[in-house]
């Protein structure tokens, strides 16, 4: 089997690296945060008042 | 492996489980509250307000749009990633067995009163509407066209039906001082709601079908997520049963892999033959494409 046959049949594994990767770097940046203060008051666009 | 009848019991029971797991702060239906703890750091994987009283995390639409949102331009890493890791494990799955928005549409489906269609005519051009909500609403509408300097969530405020739902309809019951001030947004979005609730009596879920940025995202990872549906192509007999029971009507060829694919596994359930299975040998490999 081909060296890109292998790599993509394990295209999941290379996802769920890069998701890792990006996640650790949106977390040091603070964004959970950002989501987390976002999602703690009541999202009056959301609920289509805002 | 998992197949046969049972499939779609358990898909149900998964469904219903999930949701109430993830909007089970009951104290906010009674208080016309919402959750405030730590768990909202955290995002569910389906389309889930987290403005619904009882969410417990938050959901990955309005997470996007919120980062977006911010002051000048930020690339939203944290969703990436987020994106990323549930696509990469389960593609579409999320939608098909973890979307609690998509479990209202397969209950509405389910009531006997109308003659039932798999999609909608121009079904071809159509599906390429939930991408065009995605850049349009979700990415360029939060990051500049909508909101001017003062961003705004434009998928959530303008469309999103689950944010009606299960965030605005529960909290409007519950607390007075939000009833007080509904206005023309609301009654836009209430009817945005009643059309797509009513059009899923007829035709199988038309909102992640034709709307839904979430399966646009998550489709794009069905091509090489962990979970898919293996197609034992040598031991088909090609009888067309599974394309007959596929509600988005996907043919043999197609299902898994196709972005339309939601994993729901009524295919698998379908199949005399039992070549078709989520979960054992892969054959992807020996698949002609």
């Amino acid at each position: 089997m081909s060296f890109w046959k292998k790599i993509k049949q394990k295209g999941w594994l290379w996802g769920m690296l890069a998701g890792l990767a990006f996640l650790g770097i949106g977390a040091v940046g603070g964004q959970f945060t950002v989501i987390w203060r976002k999602a703690v008051m009541i999202c009056l666009e959301c609920i289509g008042i805002g | 492996m998992v197949s046969g009848e049972q499939m779609g019991k358990i898909r149900l029971a998964v469904q219903l489980l999930f949701t109430i797991f993830t909007n089970g702060y009951a104290y906010g239906f009674l208080g016309g509250k919402i959750y405030q703890g730590q768990l909202k750091y955290a995002c569910v994987p389906g389309l889930n307000c987290y403005s619904c009283p009882g969410a417990i995390a938050s959901c990955p639409m309005g997470a996007l749009q919120a980062l977006l949102n911010q002051k000048g331009f930020t690339i939203p890493f944290g969703m990436l990633g987020i994106f990323f890791i549930f696509g990469s494990l389960l593609g579409r799955f999320v939608c098909g067995w973890l979307c609690p928005f998509g479990l209202v549409q397969d209950l509405l489906y389910k009531i006997p009163i109308f003659r039932k269609r798999k999609r909608l005519p121009f079904h071809g051009i159509l599906k390429y509407g939930k991408y065009a909500v995605l850049v349009l609403l979700v990415l360029a509408g939060s990051a500049f066209l909508f909101g001017g300097l003062a961003k705004t969530p434009a998928f959530c405020k303008y469309l999103c039906p689950s944010g009606t739902l299960f965030g605005a309809l529960p909290l409007l019951r519950a607390n007075e001082q939000l009833r007080e001030q509904i206005g023309g947004l609301f009654y836009w979005k209430l009817g945005i709601l009643l059309l797509i609730l009513v059009a899923s009596i007829k035709i199988f879920r038309p909102f992640c079908q034709y709307l839904c940025p979430l399966g646009a995202i998550y489709g794009w990872f069905n091509h090489f997520s962990l979970v898919q549906i293996h197609w034992e192509k040598d031991r088909c007999i090609s009888c067309g049963t599974c394309e007959k029971a596929c509600p988005v009507s996907l043919s043999t060829e197609e299902i898994s892999c196709s972005p339309e694919c939601i994993r729901c596994g009524k295919c698998v359930e379908a199949c005399p033959e039992k070549c078709l299975h989520f979960l054992g040998k892969s054959t992807r490999a020996k698949k002609t494409r």
